[in-house]
């Protein structure tokens, strides 16, 4: 059996997100880039299902900074191979990502056949679509997402897989297989792996680079970004100030005179 | 642009979604502000006569199918695409839930065209649409154009409120046929939420921790708070992820949504999928270490600071007050 599980990175959050010059993308000079969270989930998904199953698990980014460090990490915590698609520019809407993933997977060898295609839901920075639906069209494949529990009923043939619906409903759903599905979380929260034995994986295997794929329209997206700045709606908390125990101290006023307690 | 406006009618369990109704009233005003006719389709099997509530749209059209009983997000998309490619809308507005997510994204890459994620909000600007999309969590704005006659855009929660999107006025109701062939994708049940040790729907006050919380043994810290408030614990998704609480506490897009009086939020940035949950909530405290956190957008009050150094402290503060009203 072979999963395969596709990572993108994303901006960290936490930090302060920069707008570049032209007001239309993120200032990429000051971003942080870490494996959007989803996929960290679709990762650790597969490797529950190998550690179950057995087979094989190869892991496939795209190349941002920071990247190397993920695919190794993957390395570490248990996948048999690792790669990375190398060359294009910065900025790939989420249908351009998707449209490389479906392309490089076809080529490259090795690849193809996959029993699974795991993938995270949904990334911070998918503007345009979604990885999942999308490369599971482009390669023909059934399409399942937001999920949180993938298991095999016959291993090969058939997944069982639990979605997220509102209000606490689960729909326990049947896949045929090979599938793509988006996972919204693992059934285990992602595995740590020791900073050694990252180091050590960066000694023993190596990433497999393979060059980005031509793109659709010269690479001209289907959307066009008029401008983009931060997000500051009117309305906005009124902010209390002062040191912690003043802060709580003002907020339990609030609250008292309000009758919350 | 010509052609419709179309809005996805989302239904489910048998039920039009709330969501639905807000999307039916920004794609009112889109319709309107293009001066072209505002049709709402609805998919599903047996689900004609839920047609009738969507009088905000000039029009309905229906397929009803045994396939489409379930949403199957490929055989929804499949069944829009030849919808679409018969007739031709400008612009399908689908509500983004956990229902109808990759709807949008399934349609488009059938019909050759993209589509845009996110939007709460559509303008339109010298004859074109253009979407403003919530994206990195919350914390920034994007304003999109879609290129070519189509625009297929994802709509968030609480565009417009849903109360606008209903009328009494009888749309006229077309049925429409679609030829589809059975999916690898089956439903077998849905899993009801198992009724937890409190219902959180219930609690006029929630303490509600996020990531800021740390680790499974703060939880205890908001305890303490929520002892003092007389109210519960709740959490947003990477609490519920981690186990530090079980899924009945979570709040959010695949959790509950609550509206108690009050809801301290204690180290929840706010992303939408949290916000959707407890934005009716009458009022609203966080506690944050990032000042651009987007959970002060929805909060009354705020403070910036360390969420364990603030928590007890606004116990203690709390209990004090308490005690003194008491011996007073």
């Amino acid at each position: 059996m072979h999963i395969l599980v596709l990572l993108k990175m994303v901006p960290d959050v936490v930090e302060d997100l920069e707008i570049a010059p032209d007001g239309k993308a993120l200032d990429l000079e000051y971003l942080r880039m870490i494996l959007s969270e989803s996929d960290d989930h679709a990762l650790e998904q597969a490797l529950l299902l190998k550690e179950r199953h057995g087979g094989k698990l190869t892991v496939l980014a795209l190349d941002a900074p920071e990247v190397d460090d993920a695919l190794f990490t993957a390395a570490a915590k248990g996948a048999d191979r690792v790669v990375k698609v190398v060359g294009m520019d910065a900025g790939l809407t989420t249908r351009q990502a998707a449209s490389v993933f479906a392309q490089v997977i076809r080529r490259e060898t090795g690849l193809l056949p996959a029993d699974l295609v795991l993938t995270g839901v949904q990334a911070i920075d998918d503007l345009d679509g979604l990885i999942a639906p999308l490369v599971a069209h482009e390669l023909g494949l059934p399409y399942l997402g937001i999920l949180t529990r993938v298991s095999f009923d016959a291993p090969g043939q058939l997944v069982q897989a639990i979605k997220e619906y509102p209000g606490g409903v689960r729909g326990e759903f049947e896949v045929t297989l090979p599938a793509v599905l988006g996972m919204q979380a693992a059934e285990k929260p992602p595995r740590y792996v020791p900073v050694a034995k990252v180091r050590a994986a960066m000694k023993s295997q190596k990433i497999d680079c393979t060059p980005v794929p031509t793109l659709a329209d010269g690479g001209r997206p289907a959307i066009e970004v008029v401008e983009m700045k931060r997000n500051e709606p009117a309305g906005h908390a009124e902010m209390l100030e002062g040191d912690p125990a003043q802060a709580s101290g003002e907020l339990c006023g609030i609250l008292a005179e309000r009758g919350l307690f | 642009m010509t052609g419709n406006v179309w809005v996805v009618a989302e239904q489910w369990r048998g039920h039009i979604s709330e969501i639905t109704y807000e999307t039916l009233a920004l794609g009112r005003e889109v319709a309107d502000g293009l001066g072209v006719p505002l049709t709402a389709v609805l998919a599903g099997c047996g689900i004609k006569d839920l047609a009738q509530t969507l009088g905000c749209a000039d029009s309905v059209l229906y397929v009803d199918h045994p396939l489409l009983a379930e949403p199957i997000p490929e055989l929804c998309a499949e069944a829009l695409a030849q919808l679409m490619q018969a007739r031709k809308p400008c612009a399908l507005l689908v509500p983004l839930t956990n229902v109808s997510l990759g709807i949008g994204a399934l349609v488009s890459i059938r019909l050759g065209n993209t589509a845009v994620n996110s939007c709460h909000d559509i303008k339109i600007v010298d004859g074109k649409l253009q979407a403003i999309c919530v994206m990195y969590g919350g914390k920034i704005e994007v304003v999109v154009e879609p290129a070519g006659e189509l625009a297929i855009l994802g709509v968030g929660p609480g565009a417009r409120p849903a109360d606008k999107g209903r009328s009494e006025r009888s749309p006229s109701i077309e049925e429409a046929t679609v030829t589809l062939e059975d999916s690898r994708v089956r439903l077998k049940r849905y899993i009801d939420p198992e009724a937890g040790d409190v219902d959180l729907t219930k609690q006029d006050v929630l303490v509600a921790v996020g990531r800021g919380i740390q680790s499974r043994d703060n939880i205890t810290l908001a305890e303490e708070l929520a002892k003092a408030l007389g109210g519960a614990v709740a959490g947003s998704r990477p609490v519920i992820d981690q186990g530090w609480l079980p899924l009945s506490r979570q709040v959010g897009k695949s959790g509950l949504a609550v509206k108690p009086k009050l809801y301290v939020a204690l180290g929840i940035s706010g992303a939408p999928e949290h916000i959707e949950g407890m934005k009716d909530a009458k009022l609203i405290v966080a506690v944050n270490s990032d000042a651009r956190a987007p959970i002060f957008n929805v909060a009354h009050y705020g403070i910036v600071g360390d969420v364990l150094e603030t928590l007890p402290l606004l116990t203690e503060a709390i209990e004090a007050r308490k005690t003194a009203s008491h011996h007073a």
